[in-house]
C-alpha cells in the first residue's frame, strides 16, 4: 500500500471526510480511519467483500448441515452436536432447527451475500474508478451503508444463539406462520431479531443505492458520457435503481408484520385458531404480505443477477480481446429487464388463490422477460465468436456464468407459465431453478469479478492453479447437485421437507438425495480453496507489476497499482472513446484505452 | 479425538493444494509466463470440451436413472394436458439449451488464444439483434398461448355435478369434511372451534351441519369419473393442498376460501396395477412451509368406484352424531366464544 497516505487534492475528494482524516501533510492514516471507519470507497468495498465471504461460509455450512439430514435421515453425525449443541442432540438435527437452518441459509445467501456482498463490493469498488471519480457522491453515507449492514449482520448472528432459535418460517417469512409465536419456535424472539436485522439491512441498502445512483449520474469524468460507461456501471446503476424502488415496499411489509406481531393489528391475520384458542384478528389478508414481499422479492432476483451480468460482460470482452457485442442492445436489454422486473412479482403467487385472470397477465409479463435475457446470452456468445480467448480464472468463471445462466434461465420458462407452475410450485424444481440461476450463476459472476479485480484491490494476483481447481469442482458440482433436483421436482417432491421416508410418492429418491448431499459437502470444501486463495493472495500473491495487467480499456486500470484515497495522483483522466475498443492500436497492441484520444479520421463508436 | 484427526487431515489437504498452487506459480515464473500461458490455455480448452461431453453423457445417464421413478400417467384430464404442455416446453427449451451450450463451449475452445491468433473486431449488427429478439419473442408467444389455454381450463369453474368436499389444513394434518346426505356444507365459524368436539367450528344452529362427516385422518374419498370440487381453507397458518398425481396445487389460507376441482380418471386399485406398486396411494402433500411438522402433513386420496364410495359413505357417522352421542345437542349459545379454560392445548405445539 505504497500510496495509501497520498490523498490527492481534487475537487471531489471526500468533502464530508475532512474533519476526521483529511490532513494535507500526513503520510500514515490511523488504523481506525484507514481500515475500520474508512470513507474510501475501495476500503468499504473490501469491507463488504470480507463480510460477505464470512457470511457465505456460514450460510453454506448451514446447507451442509441440513443436506446431511436430507441425505442421511437415519444416521447421526456427532460432529453436528459440536457445532449446534442442543439443536442436534446425539448428532441428529431437530426439525425445528432444520427449518431454522433452511431459513437462515436463504436469508444469508440472498441478502447478506448476494445483495450486500455482491453489489456492496463491486458498486463501491467500480463505480468511482470506472467513471473517473475520486470517491462516491457521499463517502460518509457510503460508510454508514456498510455500518448499517454490519449492525444488521450482528443482530442476525445474535439471533442464531438465542434459546428459541432464529427465525424458521422460510426466508420469505410468510405470516401467519411468522406472525404468531404459537405457530413455531422460530416465530418468537428469533423472528423479532430477523425483522430488526432486515429493517437495518434495508436502510443500508437504500443508503448505498442512492449513493451509487447519484455518483453515476453526477460524477462522471470529462468525456464519460452515459454511453461511454462500461456495462458493469450500467448494470450496477440499474441494480441500485431496482433496490431503491423496491426495498421500501419490503420495508412497509415488514412494518405491518411488526405491528401484527406486537401491537395487535390484523393486517395479515384473519380467522385463526391456534395454540388451543381462537385469535381476535379478523379481516386481514395473509396474501397482502406476499404481494408486498414479492414486490421486492422479484426485483431482488435481478438485484442479484444484474451485477453478475455486468461483470461477465466486462470480463468476457476483456479476455476475449474483443468488444462486447451489441453494446447498445446490452443496455436496452438491461432497461427491459429492469422495467419488467417490477411487473412480474405475482408469478410467485399463482397458487395462492389469486384471480386466474390476474395470473394470466403475470404469465405474459413473466415470459416477456425471457426476450431481453435471451438477447444478452446471444450477445455474450457472439462476443466470444472469433475472439482471442485467454482462459484465466476470471474468464473461466464468466463462461461458467453464461452456461449456468442459460440452464437456470430456461427452467424459468416452466415456472413462469402458471399452467405448469401449478404442479411444480414449491417443489425441488423450483429449488433447482433458482439455485442455478440466482445462486450459482450469480456466484460465478461474483467470482469472475473477484478474480478479475483482485489485482486492483490488493495489488497482487490470486493464484491461477487454485482458481482452475476451484472453477472445475464448482461448475461440475453445481450441475451434479442441481440437475437431479429438476427430476425430483417434476415428480412432485416438495421443498422444505425434513424427511421423506413416510411418503410413498417420494421415498424412493433417498439414494439420489444422499448423492446430492455428498456432492454438496465436497463443493462446500472446494469453496474453502477459494477462501484460502483469497486471503493468502492478499499477503503472498504474485505482485502486480504493470498498471494494466489484463490489457483492459477501462479507467480503473489507469490508476496506480495501489491507488490511494482519491484514486488518481494527478488530474482525473479524460475519456475519449467507448469502453470496448479492443482493436489494433496501430502499435501492435490489441486494445485502446478509453483515455486515448481518437486518431485522426477514426470514428467514435 | 477422531474429530481432531479429521480436522487435521482437512487442513493438511488444503495446505497441499495451496502448495501445488504456489509451486505452479514458481514453475511458470521460471519457464516464462508466455509459454506457460499458451500451454495452460490449451489444457483448459480441452478440459472445457471434456466437461461438455461428460455433461451430455451425465444428462443421458441421469435421465435413464430417473425414468422408472417419475410419476405415473396423470389421473385427470387437465393433468394429461399438463404432461403434454410440459413436454412441449421441454422440447423448446431443450433445443435452445443444447444449441447455446454447444455454441458456448465450441466458441471457447475454437477461439482460444494461440501464439499467432488475433481477434476479429465485430462490435454490433442490428440485423442479428433483430433476429434474436424476434425468434425468442415468437417462441414465448407460443408458450404463453398454450399456457393460458391450459390455465383457463384448470381454473375454470367446476362442473355443476361436481361433488363438493371441504379440505382444511391445520398444523399438522388435513381435515376433510363431506356434506353428507343433504349435499350441503353447513356454516362454520373459527370462534366455535374446539379440539375436543368441534375441530372445524361447525355452527350447530345451521341444520346443514348435522349430517356433515369429518375425516380427521385426512382421507379424501372420491369417485372415479366424477368431478370433485375442493373447498379449501386453513385453521391456522398457510398450507397448500398439493396433489402431485393430478398435477395440481392450491394454497390453504386462513381467512380466505380457495377452490380447485378435478375429475379423477384412474382408481387407486388400477393405479396399483399400472405402477406395479401394491402400496401405491394418492397422496396429499402440504406444499407451503407451515412449521416444524410441515414434512409430515400428509393426506391421502382414495379414488374408487361409485359402489365402493357409497358403501364407504354408508359406514360413516356424522360428526355431530360422533360427538353428541345419544341426545342433547351440546351446542354453545350463539355468539359465545370458544371454550377457553378447558380447551385442550396439546395439538398444535407438541
Amino acid at each position: 500500500m505504497n500510496n495509501a497516505g497520498v490523498i490527492t487534492e481534487g475537487p471531489s475528494v471526500a468533502h464530508a471526510a475532512s474533519a476526521e482524516h483529511h490532513g494535507h501533510e500526513h503520510h500514515e492514516q490511523h488504523f481506525i480511519w484507514k481500515y475500520i471507519f474508512s470513507q474510501d470507497h475501495k476500503m468499504i468495498s473490501k469491507q463488504f467483500l470480507v463480510t460477505g465471504i464470512i457470511w457465505a461460509i456460514i450460510g453454506a455450512l448451514m446447507s451442509v448441515f441440513f443436506r446431511l439430514q436430507l441425505g442421511f435421515p437415519d444416521s447421526t453425525f456427532p460432529i453436528m452436536e459440536k457445532f449446534l449443541g442442543e439443536w442436534a442432540k446425539g448428532g441428529k438435527l431437530s426439525p425445528e432447527f432444520y427449518y431454522a437452518l433452511v431459513t437462515m441459509h436463504g436469508t444469508i445467501l440472498v441478502f447478506f451475500v448476494l445483495t450486500a456482498g455482491l453489489s456492496g463490493t463491486f458498486a463501491n469498488l467500480l463505480i468511482p474508478i470506472q467513471i473517473g471519480a475520486r470517491d462516491m457522491a457521499s463517502p460518509f453515507m457510503n460508510m454508514l451503508s456498510y455500518w448499517f449492514f454490519f449492525l444488521s449482520s450482528v443482530i442476525m448472528l445474535v439471533s442464531l444463539f438465542i434459546e428459541t432459535g432464529p427465525a424458521s418460517g422460510g426466508w420469505t417469512t410468510y405470516p401467519p406462520l411468522s406472525a404468531l409465536k404459537e405457530a413455531s419456535l422460530g416465530s418468537g424472539l428469533g423472528m423479532d431479531l430477523w425483522l430488526l436485522s432486515m429493517a437495518l439491512f434495508v436502510v443500508s441498502s437504500l443508503l448505498g443505492g442512492l449513493n451509487y445512483i447519484s455518483t453515476i449520474l453526477n460524477m462522471r469524468t470529462k468525456g464519460m458520457t452515459m454511453t461511454r460507461m462500461p456495462l458493469t456501471i450500467w448494470a450496477l446503476f440499474f441494480t441500485a435503481v431496482l433496490g431503491v424502488l423496491s426495498f421500501p415496499v419490503l420495508f412497509s411489509g415488514f412494518i405491518l408484520l411488526i405491528f401484527d406481531r406486537n401491537f395487535g393489528t390484523s393486517f395479515y391475520l384473519s380467522e385463526i385458531f391456534i395454540g388451543g384458542k381462537a385469535l381476535p384478528h379478523i379481516g386481514g389478508s395473509a396474501i397482502l404480505y406476499q404481494h408486498l414481499f414479492w414486490f421486492l422479492g422479484h426485483p431482488e432476483v435481478y438485484i442479484i443477477m444484474l451485477p453478475g451480468m455486468g461483470m461477465a460482460s466486462e470480463v468476457l470482452s476483456t479476455h476475449s480481446r474483443k468488444p462486447i457485442f451489441g453494446y447498445f442492445a446490452m443496455i436496452i436489454s438491461l432497461i427491459g429487464i429492469t422495467l419488467l422486473a417490477f411487473l412480474v412479482w405475482a408469478h410467485h403467487m399463482f397458487v395462492t388463490g389469486m384471480s386466474p385472470f390476474l395470473g394470466s397477465i403475470f404469465v405474459l409479463l413473466t415470459l416477456l422477460i425471457a426476450v431481453p435475457s435471451a438477447v444478452k446470452v446471444f450477445n455474450w456468445l457472439t462476443t466470444m465468436w472469433r475472439g482471442n480467448i485467454r482462459f484465466n480464472p476470471p474468464m473461466m468463471f464468466a463462461i461458467g456464468f453464461v452456461s449456468l445462466f442459460i440452464s437456470g434461465g430456461l427452467t424459468g420458462l416452466f415456472l413462469g407459465n402458471s399452467a405448469i407452475d401449478i404442479h411444480l410450485h414449491d417443489t425441488y424444481f423450483v429449488v433447482a431453478h433458482f439455485h442455478i440461476v440466482m445462486g450459482v450463476s450469480a456466484f460465478f459472476g461474483m467470482f469472475a469479478g473477484i478474480y478479475h479485480w483482485f489485482p486492483k484491490m490488493f495489488g497482487r494476483f490470486m493464484n491461477n492453479t487454485l482458481g482452475y481447481i476451484h472453477f472445475f469442482i464448482t461448475l461440475v458440482g453445481a450441475y451434479l447437485i442441481f440437475w437431479p433436483m429438476h427430476y425430483e421436482g417434476i415428480a412432485g417432491m416438495p421443498r422444505r421437507y425434513y424427511d421423506f421416508s413416510a411418503w410413498e410418492s417420494f421415498k424412493h429418491f433417498q439414494d439420489i438425495n444422499a448423492f446430492i448431499s455428498i456432492i454438496a459437502t465436497i463443493v462446500f470444501f472446494a469453496q474453502l480453496i477459494f477462501v484460502i486463495n483469497f486471503f493468502a493472495s492478499m499477503f503472498r500473491g504474485r505482485k502486480v507489476t504493470t498498471m494494466n495487467p489484463w490489457g483492459s480499456t477501462t479507467l480503473e486500470w489507469t490508476t496506480p497499482i495501489n491507488p490511494g484515497h482519491g484514486n488518481w495522483e494527478g488530474d482525473i483522466p479524460e475519456v475519449y472513446r467507448w469502453p470496448y475498443d479492443y482493436k489494433d492500436d496501430g502499435n501492435g497492441g490489441d486494445f485502446i484505452s478509453q483515455t486515448t484520444p481518437l486518431r485522426p479520421g477514426e470514428e467514435s463508436h | 479425538m477422531s474429530g481432531f484427526i479429521t480436522v487435521l487431515l482437512v487442513i493438511l489437504v488444503f495446505v497441499i493444494i495451496y502448495q501445488i498452487g504456489k509451486a505452479s506459480e514458481y514453475a511458470s515464473a521460471m519457464r516464462g509466463q508466455e509459454v506457460v500461458k499458451y500451454k495452460t490455455n490449451r489444457v483448459i480448452g480441452w478440459l472445457l470440451v471434456a466437461f461438455f461431453f461428460l455433461g451430455l453423457y451425465g444428462i443421458w445417464k441421469c435421465d435413464q436413472y430417473f425414468k422408472p421413478m417419475m410419476l405415473p400417467v396423470a389421473s385427470c384430464e387437465n393433468g394429461i394436458k399438463w404432461d403434454s404442455m410440459f413436454n412441449t416446453t421441454l422440447v423448446v427449451t431443450g433445443i435452445v439449451f443444447f444449441a447455446t451450450q454447444a455454441i458456448l463451449f465450441w466458441f471457447a475452445f475454437r477461439y482460444q488464444t494461440t501464439e499467432k491468433s488475433k481477434s476479429f473486431y465485430f462490435a454490433h449488427s442490428n440485423k442479428l439483434e433483430l433476429i434474436w429478439t424476434t425468434i425468442p419473442a415468437i417462441a414465448m408467444a407460443i408458450l404463453v398461448a398454450i399456457g393460458l389455454r391450459n390455465w383457463a381450463a384448470v381454473t375454470s369453474p367446476a362442473p355443476g355435478d361436481a361433488t363438493v368436499v371441504e379440505v382444511v389444513g391445520k398444523q399438522f394434518n388435513w381435515l376433510i369434511r363431506y356434506p353428507g346426505k343433504d349435499n350441503e356444507l353447513g356454516k362454520r365459524d373459527f370462534r366455535k372451534i374446539n379440539d375436543a368436539n368441534n375441530v372445524l367450528g361447525l355452527d350447530w344452529s345451521d341444520p346443514h351441519n348435522n349430517d356433515d362427516i369429518i375425516s380427521q385422518k385426512g382421507e379424501l374419498h372420491v369417485v372415479v369419473g366424477k368431478p370433485v370440487k375442493l373447498i379449501i381453507g386453513s385453521r391456522d397458518v398457510i398450507h397448500d393442498v398439493g396433489l402431485p398425481h393430478f398435477r395440481l396445487k392450491m394454497d390453504a389460507v386462513p381467512g380466505i376460501t380457495t377452490t380447485m376441482w378435478f375429475k379423477p380418471t384412474i382408481t387407486t386399485d388400477s393405479m396399483k396395477r399400472i405402477t406395479g406398486n401394491p402400496n401405491f396411494v394418492y397422496e396429499i402433500s402440504c406444499d407451503q412451509m407451515c412449521g416444524k411438522g410441515h414434512y409430515s402433513m400428509r393426506g391421502t386420496i382414495i379414488v374408487e368406484t361409485q359402489a365402493e364410495y357409497d358403501k364407504w359413505m354408508s359406514e360413516q357417522k356424522s360428526y355431530y352424531a360422533e360427538n353428541n352421542a345419544p341426545a342433547t345437542p351440546a351446542a354453545p349459545a350463539a355468539g359465545a366464544e370458544a371454550p377457553k379454560a378447558d380447551s385442550p392445548k396439546a395439538v398444535t405445539m407438541k
